[in-house]
């Protein structure tokens, strides 16, 4: 290994990047319109605009009403002078839910029975549509039992309110903050994006220009312009992780409870895959385009089995296989994991110890297979 | 330790891309100091020959030496001491002149301090000094060329191998380039060049027609002339198509070429072949046709070699 010649790439590496404005911007933009995007786009299942019909206009209807509203799921933004005013507003988006209450609602409560209430969900997004209905039931049930205890209380009987009081605890996410866990495995594709594009681009596009040629033909070996060309990546891939975590805590307000410096370790780790993914996809592609759709190919499930979106406990067994495949799991679970936990090593040696053999082997067979050959 | 008197030995040398034979059994030697040029049509093998030269392609069959070094055995050793100068040499666009040049004066080991010097005494020749901080990208195709034979140089080594290092240059810087080239050999470097173009390999020491990946005849520009069995008759007249038409059915003409404004025809013997030609042009009423036997040139040769 001749350190001089590896320099004398990563130098040329740098005044490339940096007077290439339109890249570095894009390398520099992108992962924060990427946090700033899913940060505030992840979908909040709390505050859905709700549209009301109360055609009972009573004491008790206000009163129902307000058990929704204190619920915090529900934000009364509209009210509707009829059936088809909540149907509009739902058809149209305004709203996601519409909650209808009978002009006779007061009547049949004072009758002892059992006045019906409709509450309508726009059920596209079934998780946060199944949230709603239960927390309408739960507050609808809650409302119910109090004015049972009232009647018996007023009908002279002695009695004691009984309930079951479930206490939940939200761990490490206690006001159950959408971009607490969103921003963390932003971070994570964030950085095998970008590094793994950057490392295919910088090879491809030599073997495009043509001076793949001429370093073949040269004293040159492979490990040395492979390193050579990783080294200001790597500085790239730290400039882009430390704003992502700037952005993270003090505009998202997302807490690192754990060591900072065990998440720079990882991110190392985990570039010898990226790095190493990227070099690969290189020696196998001829052209540009045809890197790009190859990387793609890997890119789009990686992040789908990763667990980014979906949590690998929930998905059938085929694919929880599938997704220990996917080096990005691994990164995913440790770094959500020192964010949004605050574990150390002690919890999470195992998952870097695989990410650290991916890595290795991901880059010893992006080595061997780019030999000094042009054929 | 004596001095090779061999800069390339070429022996036997065989590859192949699928099914199809590159170079085929390839036997071939350049002397130190000559220019050598190869010269062949597109798809001869021109490119996948200089290629194993240098140790870019592995080789099927046969054996390699550049300069007493085996290219299979220590293609590293072989890369360090050898300039080339592939088909498309490209440089960094978005690096100056300058820094082009140092960054393959870093890579092949050139110290500091011999390549302030160097760089000064081959921008000079090259009268690209005044251009050093301008990108490479931004400098017209003549002072590209330059550039890249410039960093092929910038090591000082032995032997150079330049693949068609003149294509798609204007006619002007051509013929600089080619004086650079001089300059170069008669410092004692070896040029070994494939060129597309005649009047390219009339400036050759030597020179080698190579077609379907193997050598045709190989000699000095005159041998290969002198070698061609038989005569060269220039027809000139208005209606070339027409006349090319009539003398191919002539039993006595062995191949007729369009060559410019004229056309050749190789035949055995010009005093024998002339006035049958004349008779077969009016036969085919082309009145203005002037016949004339002229000293072969190296395209003829080649040609004449390619004939049946």
């Amino acid at each position: 290994m001749n350190w001089r010649r590896v320099w004398t790439i990563a130098v040329k590496e740098y005044r490339q990047f940096f007077r290439d404005h339109r890249t570095v911007a894009a390398t520099m933009l992108m992962p924060l319109i990427q946090v700033v995007l899913y940060g505030y786009l992840s979908s909040d299942v709390r505050y859905q605009p709700t549209i009301v019909w109360d055609l009972s206009h009573t004491a008790e209807s206000r009163q129902l009403l307000q058990a929704f509203a204190q619920s915090e799921y529900f934000s009364f933004k509209y009210t509707a002078n009829s059936m088809k005013d909540v149907v509009r507003a739902i058809d149209d988006g305004d709203a996601l839910v519409g909650v209808v209450i009978p002009p006779d609602y007061a009547k049949l409560l004072h009758q002892k029975k059992t006045p019906q209430v409709m509450v309508a969900v726009d059920a596209s997004d079934a998780t946060a549509a199944r949230t709603a209905l239960s927390v309408a039931q739960a507050a609808a049930n809650s409302v119910a039992q109090r004015l049972q205890v009232r009647q018996l209380r007023m009908s002279g009987a002695s009695v004691r309110e009984i309930g079951i009081d479930v206490r939940t605890r939200a761990w490490y996410n206690p006001g159950l903050r959408q971009e607490v866990f969103i921003v963390p495995g932003v971070l994570a594709l964030v950085m095998q994006f970008t590094m793994t594009f950057l490392s295919m681009s910088t090879i491809v596009r030599e073997r495009e220009l043509g001076t793949l040629e001429q370093l073949v033909v040269s004293p040159i070996r492979s490990g040395e312009l492979i390193l050579g060309k990783m080294i200001p990546l790597i500085t790239i891939g730290y400039i882009n992780l430390t704003t992502i975590l700037l952005f993270a805590v003090f505009w998202f307000r997302v807490p690192i409870l754990g060591s900072v410096l065990l998440l720079y370790v990882t991110v190392f780790v985990f570039f010898f895959t990226t790095l190493g993914l990227g070099t690969l996809v290189s020696t196998i592609a001829k052209t540009y385009i045809q890197a790009v759709q190859m990387i793609q190919f890997f890119l789009m499930p990686s992040m789908l089995l990763s667990g980014f979106i979906f949590p690998v406990a929930a998905m059938p067994p085929v694919l929880q296989w599938a997704s220990y495949l996917v080096p990005l799991t691994y990164f995913l679970t440790i770094v959500r994991g020192i964010i949004i936990k605050g574990v150390g090593l002690d919890y999470l040696w195992s998952q870097l110890a695989l990410l650290t053999l991916f890595g290795a082997a991901v880059f010893a067979t992006a080595v061997l297979r780019f030999r000094k050959r042009i054929d | 330790m004596s001095e090779p008197r061999l800069a390339i030995e070429i022996a036997g040398v065989t590859r192949r891309f699928g099914a199809t034979v590159a170079v085929d059994r390839l036997s071939l030697t350049v002397a130190r100091g000559e220019i050598f040029a190869l010269v062949g049509p597109d798809g001869a093998g021109k490119t996948t020959l200089i290629r194993l030269i240098c140790g870019a392609l592995a080789l099927d069959e046969g054996e390699l030496r550049v300069d007493d070094v085996a290219v299979t055995r220590e293609p590293q050793r072989v890369q360090a001491a050898i300039g080339y100068m592939p088909q498309r040499f490209s440089l960094y666009p978005d690096l100056s002149l300058m820094e082009n040049l140092q960054f393959y004066a870093e890579i092949f080991g050139v110290p500091s301090r011999q390549f302030a010097s160097r760089a000064g005494t081959l921008l000079a020749d090259f009268a690209l000094a005044p251009f050093g901080s301008r990108l490479a990208g931004e400098l017209s195709g003549g002072m590209k060329q330059k550039l890249a034979l410039a960093c092929t140089l910038i090591h000082s080594p032995q032997t150079i191998l330049l693949d068609e290092p003149t294509a798609g240059v204007d006619p002007v810087s051509r013929r600089e380039f080619w004086r650079i080239l001089y300059g170069i050999n008669r410092g004692g470097t070896t040029l070994f060049v494939s060129t597309p173009y005649m009047d390219e390999a009339e400036r050759a020491h030597r020179v080698a027609f190579i077609t379907e990946g193997a050598i045709l005849s190989c000699g000095t520009p005159e041998e290969l002339k002198r070698n061609l069995r038989g005569d060269v008759v220039e027809v000139a007249c208005a209606e070339r198509g027409d006349a090319r038409r009539a003398l191919r059915s002539e039993p006595l003409v062995r191949s007729v070429e369009i060559f410019g404004e004229t056309l050749h025809a190789l035949v055995a013997s010009a005093a024998e072949a002339i006035p049958r030609m004349q008779q077969d042009l009016l036969a085919a009423s082309i009145a203005d046709a002037k016949l004339r036997e002229i000293p072969p040139s190296l395209e003829d040769a080649f040609v004449a070699g390619l004939a049946p």
